[in-house]
């Protein structure tokens, strides 16, 4: 059985939706960065499946130039979530989502 | 030509370790097994000729994210009683599986070939020299994102560490 682009795509969406049901399901801040993560790489997956298989026998690069951003992106994203979830840890002694609801309505 | 059985080896040491990352109630196993499937998609990136970005998701993700998350596991020490679940466990599954039927029935059903728009290198070739040059390039260039880029870094470091500085 020959590996096509269809295998990528299908793997790169079972990554994304296992990171988007831990970001919806779970309590802890950490582990809803960590999937947050997942849905990113599952995204990073697809474009660079795209670049390999749009032609025959090229790669192109664009698909590799947007994941290169998307990695600069997910660096700062990490960085600021580390802060929030220290700032919120000093103020709250936990890191619940659920209880952090100051600001519902 | 990439063989079958390596794509299908890390396929599903992707998915498992993903999955754990998702059901493993201890926060620090669930960091280790999201290690995991940070290198498996540096793999999968290599059988997809991308080496340059197999590299860099060793660096970035495997070397940067994940020691920064294993950081915000350590500080936050006191209050780890594993990773439960929410109200939501239930509806957002429903939701992920809708999703994820929604998009494998695109991703199978659509003809994918199209012709090439931008710069190319022939497969087997490395893309690290073509990506730099590309990033540059007067026609397909990327070079307004990549300032952008720059700035939105210097913006999360100052940002982080007016965060967590002390009052």
């Amino acid at each position: 059985m020959v590996i096509g682009v269809e295998h990528y795509l299908v793997l790169s969406a079972l990554l994304f939706c296992i990171g988007l049901y831990g970001a919806l399901a779970k309590r802890n801040v950490v582990v809803i960065l960590m999937c947050i993560e997942l849905m990113l790489n599952g995204a990073n997956l697809a474009l660079v499946a795209f670049s390999r298989y749009l032609a025959p026998e090229v790669v192109l690069l664009s698909g590799h130039i947007f994941v290169i951003f998307v990695m600069v992106v997910a660096a700062a994203e990490v960085a600021v979530g580390l802060a929030i979830i220290i700032t919120l840890y000093r103020s709250r002694e936990h890191i619940d989502v659920e209880k952090a609801d100051t600001m519902k309505g | 030509m990439v063989p079958a059985w390596l794509f299908w080896i890390l396929a599903v040491v992707a998915v498992g370790a993903a999955l754990t990352v998702v059901l493993q109630r201890d926060v620090f196993r669930a960091a280790l097994f999201l290690v995991l499937c940070f290198l498996t998609i540096a793999g999968l990136y290599v059988t997809l000729n991308a080496d340059f970005l197999a590299a860099a998701q060793v660096l970035i993700y495997v070397g940067a994210i994940s020691v920064l998350l294993i950081f915000a596991i350590m500080l936050t020490r006191g209050v780890q009683r594993g990773s439960p679940f929410s109200r939501l466990k239930f509806p957002a599954l429903i939701i992920c599986g809708l999703a994820l039927a929604a998009l494998v029935s695109v991703f199978v059903t659509t003809n994918w070939g199209a012709a090439p728009l931008g710069v190319t290198v022939p497969v087997g070739d490395p893309t690290a020299p073509a990506i730099g040059s590309t990033i540059f390039h007067r026609e397909y260039g990327f070079i307004l994102p990549f300032e952008i880029a720059g700035i939105l870094l210097l913006a999360a470091i100052i940002g982080a560490i007016v965060l967590v500085r002390e009052k």
